[in-house]
């Protein structure tokens, strides 16, 4: 019965640790880094953990789950509601649409794929947000930004593969 | 047989509607999040309270987390000083000389000061109450540019009230929650401070541009103003207090004016937040307390 019970909070604390790695990189990506214009071109780790997961364990990342860690980081960063999770939720459709390729590849395949989404989803926030604001936001800054986060992406990666492989494990073959 | 036609059929069908059931899902959301953006740029109640009492919830996470950061900080700076203290050493007994003649020149004008004030009767301006707060997170990237700080309405933290620092203008608070609060920086695209150009004594608005620069504007084409002059808070608007520092000019052509804030926000760790008893240029939040309370003179956030 015991070992039932720990079994079962084992499970969940399996099942949580996407989500949970997610919303650390939500606060990571935040903090108040003493680096002349981090702020700006801080790198969008959120993302790279929506990614990483989608590709690798997509049952424990699911679209609900996604929206609202972006409904979460539009409240932190003071963004429009819905801005973030309308990234993350495109970002997870793409990625999910595209997973079969990625799977089994080698990792200049999976990074390559990441390079893709990143720039894309940049954009769209670039522009979405330049809607809302009513005004041009400076693209400079976004190109280096998302640069920084594509470079930034196998650190993460590679973090965030220790706690799969330590926490979570493989994804039952679909 | 019919039976086994039958079920084939419903098996059949079930992969078709889930794949619809999930594609509605995803476009559900979508159209939910876009709806939220729209109700979000109107500025809702219940939005903006969502927003404040999230924040007001991980603000202890973030305190927490940021302290490591400021730990390294310490270190780094003190390992920067132990290596510079001879340099640093020189350049304080020149500096303290030069402060020995300023002190002399500023209790003569404090005398002067005293006696004309005297002689006009002059009410003095209301020294303001403060609150000093540590900066937990630096939020918003290139698109919103704004800082959260450990300090909301229990520490008599209000909407509108100026945030400066030690070097001089920050920003002003846009949201407050309890426990915490939201700066809107002078460089984010919202931000319009009055402000006066010293050398010149014109009247101009600091406008942020989303840039570490922000703009000038409302400065008349013929004006003198030139790089390196000093632009300070004019006090119109009842928001900053008039003299402090904002910036000076680094960039200086007929098309526009760009100024360098005194203010280094990546080494911002404490923030001042002034309350001068006024309402300022911000419209009073929507639930403004039955009872006024009152701030104390000073005093660190906790």
């Amino acid at each position: 019965m015991n070992q039932t019970g720990i079994g079962t909070i084992g499970d969940f604390a399996r099942r949580v640790v996407p989500g949970v790695t997610t919303m650390l990189l939500v606060f990571l990506s935040h903090l108040h880094l003493p680096l002349p214009f981090y702020a700006d071109i801080s790198p969008a780790l959120p993302l790279m953990a929506v990614y990483y997961w989608v590709v690798f364990r997509p049952d424990l990342m699911p679209r609900i789950l996604v929206f609202a860690i972006g409904l979460f980081q539009d409240a932190l960063i003071g963004a429009p509601f819905g801005l973030s999770a309308m990234i993350y939720l495109l970002t997870h459709a793409f990625v999910l649409s595209q997973r079969q390729f990625l799977v089994g590849k080698p990792f200049w395949i999976f990074w390559s794929g990441f390079a893709i989404v990143a720039p894309v989803a940049g954009a769209l926030t670039w522009i979405i947000a330049s809607v809302v604001r009513g005004a041009f936001l400076p693209s400079d800054i976004v190109l280096a930004s998302i640069g920084l986060t594509v470079v930034v992406f196998p650190v993460v990666a590679w973090c965030l593969l220790y706690s799969q492989r330590w926490l979570v494990g493989e994804a039952e073959p679909s | 047989m019919a039976k086994r036609n039958a079920s084939m059929s419903v098996a059949g069908l079930a992969v078709p509607v889930r794949i619809w059931a999930q594609r509605f899902a995803f476009l559900a959301l979508l159209a939910f999040a876009f709806a939220l953006m729209l109700l979000s740029k109107a500025e809702t109640g219940a939005l903006q309270n969502a927003r404040i009492v999230i924040v007001d919830s991980v603000a202890p996470i973030l305190s927490v987390m940021s302290r490591p950061v400021e730990a390294g900080q310490e270190v780094s700076s003190s390992v920067k000083t132990y290596f510079l203290v001879h340099a640093e050493n020189d350049r304080l007994r020149q500096e303290n000389e030069r402060l020995i003649r300023w002190m002399q020149t500023a209790r003569q004008l404090e005398v002067e000061n005293a006696t004309l004030r005297a002689q006009l009767e002059y009410v003095p301006e209301l020294s303001p109450r403060a609150v000093t707060a540590r900066v937990i997170a630096d939020t918003g990237g290139g698109f919103f540019h704004s800082l959260l700080i450990n300090a909301g309405a229990r520490h008599f933290v209000q909407r509108g009230q100026a945030v400066v620092s030690r070097a001089g203008v920050v920003g002003r608070i846009a949201e407050v929650g309890d426990r915490s609060a939201r700066v809107l920086l002078l460089t984010d695209l919202n931000s319009r401070i009055p402000a006066i150009v010293e050398s010149t004594g014109d009247r101009v608005i600091v406008t942020g541009n989303n840039t570490r620069w922000p703009g000038v504007t409302y400065l008349a084409s013929n004006s003198p103003v030139s790089v390196g002059d000093r632009v300070v808070t004019s006090g119109h608007g009842g928001v900053f207090p008039p003299g402090l520092p904002i910036g000076t000019v680094s960039e200086a052509s007929e098309t526009r004016t760009v100024l360098q804030p005194v203010v280094d926000i990546a080494r911002l760790s404490e923030a001042r937040i002034l309350d001068y008893g006024v309402e300022g240029i911000l419209p009073p939040p929507e639930k403004v307390p039955a009872v006024e309370k009152t701030a104390p003179q000073a005093g660190p956030a906790k």
